[in-house]
Order: structure tokens, then sequence, then C-alpha cells
């Protein structure tokens, strides 16, 4: 036992130290149906799994310590290889706890299809979510708007998210609402998502998409269905129109502010059935690609560099003015 | 292609490698100068085809991968210890973790284990040499010029830097443009052909040339472990050629397989590659599985317990792997139907890997437990690797994978297989094989500080990474917010990678110190052996392995003959001519003409690809006329050897 001590020790001060934070973490800290169904199959799964670990490192601690090589060493056996007892019992015990996994899941996988138990009566709202190197175009069909990198929900109604990418293969992931589903060009995929609490919620893309993928975010905001109307029919109002021009404008690689638009891009063109919109955008607008070690992709990068630098001086000093 | 471009500049780190591989390269040059070396060199390991020395060449090359891997991995951990740290760039970062990625998996792990499968499958079936011993310096040459092609990259023309499951379309020409992905398309390609020639080569060397009396099912665990990875190996590997080859057409020539003009399929690359990589996995923990049985048992003085069901369950694992591709992209949105399948197949290869921890558990029992280094190893495997393992089941119940995928989760639980399963067992079977490679142990004192300093570490820096992961943290990313609130558990991992490092430091110097200060093994036997390996009289067998082809009566047959006290001498009688194959400069060639082609396709230089495939045929047609039948070494010769007077 004294050469394991060490070792369950440190064991234990780790499980402590790290789950103490637990309550904290945003996938198990769901603020909506989604992700508390997910919470629910994760921490079901959670006690089978320290189950097992107490199980194995009982047996080999217990092992270990007793069948050690020492003097006046007992029960040495050189030949015992096998029973056929205690093997039934670990082939069985593995397959009754699969299937104690499995229905579960399986019963999650499916009821993940479609919307919320509690809330499948009512009409989900529709936003289609399309990935463009590394900003997000959110397009609300029935209100007939379109945001880039941010998103208004009404809680407690299902949004159901069509997917879908106009170029690299991304994935849309708002953790603390539910799980993640692809958007992949020429492709659509659906996902429900609802949220129970208002507030602000960080999405991303969690899928590498290249250079500007750490930065490839935006932010959820869930409020009452009334302040969701409103904010709709503002928009839809006083918002300025997205012209094909500035779509293609989006369609090149690299980061925006948020933007709103009073009409969407469903007009031109739908990127389920044109794979290659974006790449034509960025022919007609004459972007190369660039080698990642040229002389030309440097100078941008170290370009791009100084503009974040000064980007973040001058807000830096915006809020010295306030505090004066 | 400008000439600033076809060097990387700008980065004073990439200078400094620079400056070491030419002073590396100055420096083997004029060792090999100043003390008469080079035909040492050239006779002793370029053009031979012994399996040992092979093996151990595989070994020598994975190390050095295994280094510049960790030196990515330490990079990677630098840059993540604090939030919005500016110590890597973006497009610096991406390149770091394709590389880290794609070097352990194909030019660390499996190398590394096919090195101790050379050394030790032969000798474990009583053979004198694999089946094709010509074809197996061609596989080592194809992977050694592979990873050369695929390392060089950082220093000329960049890295690739779309991950090492270089998905499409990010990995096209209008998302990844220049010679970065390149190197991975044909750095793979190459080293697959040999790894794909290794597979065919052992399968047939296992299945013809196993002594007499060693039927199947008296094979041991380490051999039996090498055969079921050759067959996943032959079944995965032309997938992946494929794979490569249809992504090269779509680089170089223009073609719409994965693409996203012309109806290109991202999806289908996605599939195939994973319908490769998911064995892949298996490819490298099969043999590391096979390493520990052997250690095991050795060091608790036991036979095997269920070895039956030890290699049910490996058969099974190894037919699952091909079922469960579908698992590293349920968010893909395949339907419930699939997710639901996948989820339950991808769970139940945890039925016959839970058996066979409860079947290494069982062979301790009633034995007699010798705590040496790579019992150490051993035993630290099944504590790490259970955690891997668990958490993979987690991992398989689709509806919650929604919320790991792509996260540090994901991250923390494939290094607990695979640095807990296969690099422990490469350190295992390193360290337990090392006196039959080089005729003394490494110290065991200095190895035990290796254990622990490794493990401790691993721990430090992966057990962070679960809870990183459910608090959002997705993997790949080159800096994170203050706000986010992953800074301090970042810093933890950083900690633990770096004791990681030192461990390997120690690692490097127990090997230096063990060459320099280590007692000579005097037998064959240097840990008290079950298996063929031990019996040969030298420490390190002699070139042809066995004076004599051991007649083999049942399982750890040589065990058992120590038991009865029946060790049989050798004696001048029994001593026979024995058929070699020759040594071949022709593998070599073969591998330099194939480096010129991946160059020059890499560049898309199609003139030089072109000399370079010519070359490559060249050697073929070459040796399809070559009239040699190998040699016979004499009894005189082998009498000598063995020591034995007429």
């Amino acid at each position: 036992m004294q050469r394991l001590k060490p070792f369950l020790t440190f064991g234990l001060l780790m499980a402590v130290f790290m789950l103490s934070g637990c309550s904290d973490m945003v996938v198990l800290d769901p603020k909506g149906p989604v992700g508390e169904q997910q919470k629910d199959l994760i921490m079901y799964s959670i006690w089978f799994m320290l189950f097992i670990l107490l199980v194995v490192y009982a047996l080999t601690a217990f092992i270990v310590y007793k069948y050690r090589d020492r003097k006046n060493h007992k029960g040495y056996d050189p030949d015992n290889e096998g029973s056929h007892l205690l093997e039934t019992i670990w082939w069985i015990i593995p397959i009754i706890i699969t299937i104690a996994l499995a229905v579960p899941t399986v019963k999650t996988i499916y009821s993940l299809e479609g919307p919320p138990e509690e809330t499948k009566d009512q009409k989900p709202l529709v936003i289609h979510a399309t990935s463009v190197d590394w900003k997000w175009v959110f397009t609300y069909p029935e209100q007939d708007i379109e945001t880039v990198n941010y998103l208004h929900i009404p809680e407690d109604r299902p949004i159901l998210f069509k997917l879908t990418s106009a170029d690299s293969m991304a994935s849309f992931w708002v953790p603390q609402l539910g799980g993640q589903k692809y958007a992949m060009a020429g492709m659509e995929t659906e996902l429900y998502l609802q949220a129970d609490e208002q507030g602000t919620y960080e999405g991303r893309n969690s899928n590498f998409t290249g250079e500007g993928f750490t930065d490839h975010t935006f932010d959820v905001m869930a409020m009452s269905d009334e302040e969701f109307e409103k904010w709709a029919s503002e928009t839809n109002a006083e918002a300025p129109e997205l012209t094909k021009e500035q779509y293609d404008k989006l369609m090149l690689p690299g980061h925006v502010k948020e933007m709103t638009f009073s009409s969407t891009h469903l007009g031109f063109v739908n990127h389920v059935d044109e794979a290659d919109y974006a790449i034509k955008a960025r022919e007609r607008l004459g972007y190369e690609p660039l080698i990642p070690h040229s002389k030309a992709a440097k100078e941008k990068r170290e370009e791009e560099k100084k503009k974040k630098q000064e980007e973040q001086e001058e807000s830096e000093s915006h809020g010295d003015s306030h505090a004066h | 292609m400008k000439w600033d471009e076809f060097f990387v500049t700008g980065d004073p780190m990439i200078y400094g490698a620079d400056v070491s591989i030419v002073l590396t390269m100055v420096g083997i040059l004029f060792y090999l100068t100043r003390y008469k070396k080079w035909k040492w060199l050239w006779t002793e390991w370029l053009t031979t085809v012994d399996h040992k020395k092979l093996g151990i060449m595989y070994i020598v090359s994975a190390v050095l991968m295994l280094f510049r891997g960790g030196v990515d991995a330490l990079l990677m951990r630098t840059q993540l210890a604090v939030p919005e740290a500016k110590f890597l760039d973006s497009q610096h970062y991406n390149e770091i973790f394709t590389t880290h990625g794609t070097i352990m998996i194909i030019f660390m792990a499996m190398p590394f284990l096919i090195g101790i499968i050379n050394v030790v499958v032969p000798l474990q079936i009583g053979a004198r040499d694999v089946a094709y011993p010509y074809l197996n310096a061609v596989s080592f040459w194809t992977f050694f010029i592979g990873a050369m092609l695929f390392n060089i990259s950082f220093v000329i023309g960049g890295s690739p830097s779309a991950g090492w499951t270089s998905y499409m379309p990010l990995a096209s020409n209008e998302l990844s443009p220049g010679p970065g992905q390149n190197y991975y398309l044909w750095g793979l390609q190459i080293a697959g052909i040999g790894t794909l020639l290794t597979g065919i080569n052992f399968l047939v060397t296992i299945l013809k040339m196993r002594a007499p009396g060693m039927t199947l099912f008296r094979m041991p665990m380490f051999t039996w472990s090498s055969l079921v990875t050759m067959v996943i190996i032959i079944f995965a590997f032309p997938i992946l050629t494929v794979a490569l080859a249809l992504m090269s057409f779509d680089r170089l020539f223009g073609s719409h397989f994965f693409t996203l003009q012309g109806e290109g399929m991202d999806m289908l690359w996605a599939n195939l590659f994973w319908l490769w990589g998911h064995p892949e996995v298996y490819i490298v923990i099969l043999p590391a599985f096979g390493i520990f049985s052997e250690i095991i048992s050795t060091f608790s003085k036991k036979t095997l317990f269920g070895y039956k069901a030890m290699i049910w369950s490996m058969l099974l694992i190894a037919g699952y792997s091909f079922l469960v591709w579908v698992h590293h992209f349920f968010t893909m949105g395949s339907g419930a139907a699939v997710n639901s399948v996948f989820s339950i197949t991808t769970m139940a290869i945890g039925i016959p890997t839970g058996v066979k921890i409860f079947n290494w558990l069982f062979t301790m029992y009633r034995g007699k437990i010798q705590f040496t280094t790579p019992m150490l190893w051993s035993l630290g495997f099944i504590v790490n690797f259970v955690v891997g393992g668990v958490t993979g089941v987690m991992l398989a119940m689709a509806a919650a994978d929604y919320q790991y995928h792509n996260t540090y989760f994901l991250v923390s639980h494939f290094h607990y297989v695979l640095i807990a399963g296969t690099v422990f067992g490469c350190f295992a079977g390193l360290i337990y094989w090392y006196p039959k490679m080089f005729g003394y142990k490494l110290n065991e004192r200095i190895g035990k500080w290796v254990f622990w300093l490794f493990t401790i570490g691993f721990n430090v820096c992966f057990m962070p990474q679960y809870f990183l992961g459910l608090d959002g943290m997705p993997r790949r990313v080159y800096t994170y917010s203050e706000e986010s609130g992953w800074g301090p558990l970042n810093m933890v991992s950083t900690l633990g990678g770096f004791m990681m490092g030192i461990a390997f430091l120690v690692l490097v110097y127990n090997m230096y110190y063990s060459f320099r200060f280590a007692k000579r093994e005097t037998t064959g036997d240097a840990w008290g052996g079950r298996t063929l390996e031990w019996s040969t009289p030298s420490a390190m067998p002699p070139f042809y392995n066995f004076a004599k082809i051991p007649e083999v009566t049942g399982l750890d047959h040589f065990w058992r003959q120590k038991q009865a006290g029946k060790v049989e001498k050798l004696t001048a009688k029994d001593i026979k001519k024995i058929h070699m194959p020759s040594n071949s400069g022709v593998p070599f060639i073969m591998g330099s003409f194939f480096f010129v082609l991946g160059f020059g396709f890499v560049f898309d230089w199609i003139w030089m690809a072109f000399l370079g495939g010519i070359g490559v045929i060249g050697t073929l047609i070459y040796r399809s006329f070559e009239y040699d039948d190998g040699y016979y070494v004499s009894v005189e010769e082998v009498l000598e050897t063995e020591k034995i007077s007429k």
C-alpha cells in the first residue's frame, strides 16, 4: 500500500480540486431543454464510469499488494490460467453496463432530432445559420431580416436552425443551449435548440476552419417573446437592405463586426444548391488565396496584427475618456 | 516559386531550427569521415535486411520523431499556458498542431511498434528472418523517406496547417494553397506504402514461418497481437492510399472529388479518412496490448490468464474497428438511426477491452509480482488507460457527444488512450527487449524516475483537459480570452506537459548512462522470460537468430523447459549450414527516388516527380533481374559464433 499512497493522495487532491469547479462548467450548466437532456445523460454516464474506475482500482490495488514478490509469499500458482466462472462474469457485466448506457443514449438521440417535448406544440422559429470563413450569417426568413455574428431569439420557444456553409466545414455550437452540429457546403443540417432563460450566451464554430478559426464566434441573446417581436419589426423597418455586392464581400475570408439587414441573402443564393458560390464571388472580387509563407501573406498578417493593436488601443483610450 | 518563398523565413525559431539542422548534418558527416565510418554505415545499416537491425532503425527514427512531435506539443502548451499569449500566431500554431498529430501517429507510434514487432516477432516464432527480408528493407526506407519529406516542410515551403485529419474543403487549393498540404499527402502516401508492405510481410511471416510445433494457439500473445494488427493494416491502408490519391488529384490535377466546385463531396473525405483512421488507432493499440501481456505474465511469473479469451477479444476488437468510424462525426447529421447504431457498436468495443483488463489483473492474481520498470509501465497502463477507456464510452454516447465533440474533453480522451496505451506500451516494450537489442538493460533506478515523472506529468497535463472540455474549450484554438476562465487549468496542463518533456530527457540520458555503465548480459535470458526470444544462448541473437530451429511443444515453451530443467544445449552435430538473404542497397536507393518523386509533387514540379518515378520503376526492374538467392553460412562459422567446440 505504501507504494500507492502518494499516487492515491495525488489523485484525490486532483479530483477535489477539479470537481469543485463542476457546477460552473458550461456544459453542466445548461439554459435550455436540449442542453438539459444532454447534461442528464452525461451525469448518468459519469456515475457508471466512476463505479467502473472504483472496481478496477480496488481490484488492482488488492492484487498488486497481496501478490507482490516478498518473503513468506503465499498463494503462488504459476499454472493458474483461467476460470470459466470469472471470465463469464466479466463478459456479462460489461454487456449489462453497455445496455444500461445504450438505452438512454438511443432515446436521447431520437428525442434530440425533434423539438423539445414541452414545447413541441409551438411552431418553431426557423433561422438559417450560414458559416463563411470566419463569420456567421443568420437569416430569419419569416421576419425577412439577416444578422451577422449575433442572434436574437425568443425564450421558451423551439428554434429550428438550418445549417449550411459557404466554404469550409464548420460546427454550430452554443454550449449552454445544447450540443453542436456541422454546417457543410452543399448540405443542409437541422438542429433544434431552445433557451429557457433570458441572457446572452456564447456561440461558436467548434470545427477547425483555418487561420481565423479561433475568433469564429457569435453571441446569442435570448429575450422575451415581445422583445423579440419588437426587435424583429424594428430591424425590418430600420436596418439597411442587404445588397448582392455587400453579400459577396461577406464571402471574403476574414472577420467582420456585427451587422444587421432588413432583407436576406436567400434571394440571390441558396448555398445548399450552390456550394461554390463563395469561391466564385471571391474570383469576381479579384481575391487570390495567399500561400501562407509567401511574402504577400506575411505582409498581410503583419498589417492585420497592426490593425488589431490599433483597434485595441483605440478602445482602451475610449474607455479612459469615459472614466474621466 | 520565388526563392524567398521556398525557404521559410521571418521567424527566429525557424532560423534556429535551420542552424541546428545544418550543424547536426555537419556533425554527422564529420564524425563519419573522421572515424572512417562510411563503410560501416553502408554495409551494417543502410543495406541491411536483418529484421533486428531494421527494427532498431525503426525505433531510433521513432524516438527522434517523438522528440520532434514532443517539441511541437511543448510549443503549443507554451502558447496556451496563459490567455491571449502572443508566443505563436494562428498560422504557426495551426501548422504545429497539424505536424504534432501527424508525426505522433504516423511517424512515431506506428514505427515504434513496427520496430518492436520487427525485432521480436521472428525471434518469438523461432524464425531466422521475416518472409521477405528485402521487402522489409523497402518498408523501412519508404517509411523513413516519407517521414523526412514530411519533416522538412517546416523549413522548406511551410508545413501543412489543415489538421492531421485534413478535412476538405479546408485542405483544398482554394482554402489551403501552397506546398504545405502536399507535404501531408505525399509524406503519408510514401510512408503508407511501407506500412502496407509490412502488413503483408508479417502476415506471411507469422502464418508460414513459425517453428515446428508452434500452432496458432501456441503463439505468444505479442505475436498474436501483431498478426491481428497486420490483418487490420492490410484492410485499412488501401483506403488511406486511395483517399490520399484522390485528394492529390484534387490539388494537383484539378479533379473534384472533395472540393467545393464541381459537386465535390467533402463528407466523403471525412468518411474515407476515418474508415482508415479508426482501424489505425487499433493498429497502434493492439501491439501495445500484446507487449503488456508478455510483460505482465513474465513479471508475475505466471501463465497469461484467459489466453483464448485474450485472442478472441482481440479478434472482436479488430472486427469492430471497421464498424465504428462514424463516431468521429456524430455531429454530421446522419440521422438518429445511423448515430444509434454507431453509438452501440462503439460502446460494444468496451466489452472485449474490459475483458482484457480483467484478464491482465488476474494474470497477476496468485502470481509473484516483481516491480521492474517494464512492469511499472504496464501497471501504469492499466490504471491510466481505464480513464481513457471509460471516457471513450462516454464519447460513444452520441447524444452526449454533441457536447464533447471538438472540445478538450475529446483531446484528453485520446491522449489517455494513446499515451497510456501506446506510448506506455512502446516504453515498456523498449525497456523489456532492450537487452535483446543491445546486450544490456537500461538502468532500473533511472528508469523508475522516468516512469514516475512521466506518469505524474501525464496526469497533470491531461486530467485538467477533461474539465476544460466540459467548460466549453474547443480544440485547435490558438488562444483564448481571459474572461473564459480557462487560464488556470491550462497553466496546470502546461506544467504537466513540461514534466513529460523532462521525463523524456531523463529517458535519453538513461540510454547514454546505460550504454556507458550498465552490466553486460551474459545469457540470452535477461528477465526470466517465457518465450523463444529469450532462449538464444547469447544476449543479442546472432544475425541468423537460431543456430538450430527450436521445436515447440506448448505455450510458453521456454519457460516450461526451464521449469523442467530440460533446456536444450546445442552440440556440434545439431549444426547445419544456414541459408540467409543477402544485403542490398536497392531499397535505400529506391527510397531516395521516392523522395525525389514526393518532393516534385509537393512543389508541383511535375518533371522532378517524373524523374523520381522513373527512378523508382528502374529500381523495381533492376530487382526483378537480380538473381541473388542469398548465401549459406558455413557450419564452421556457426560453430564459432555459438562458441561450440567440435
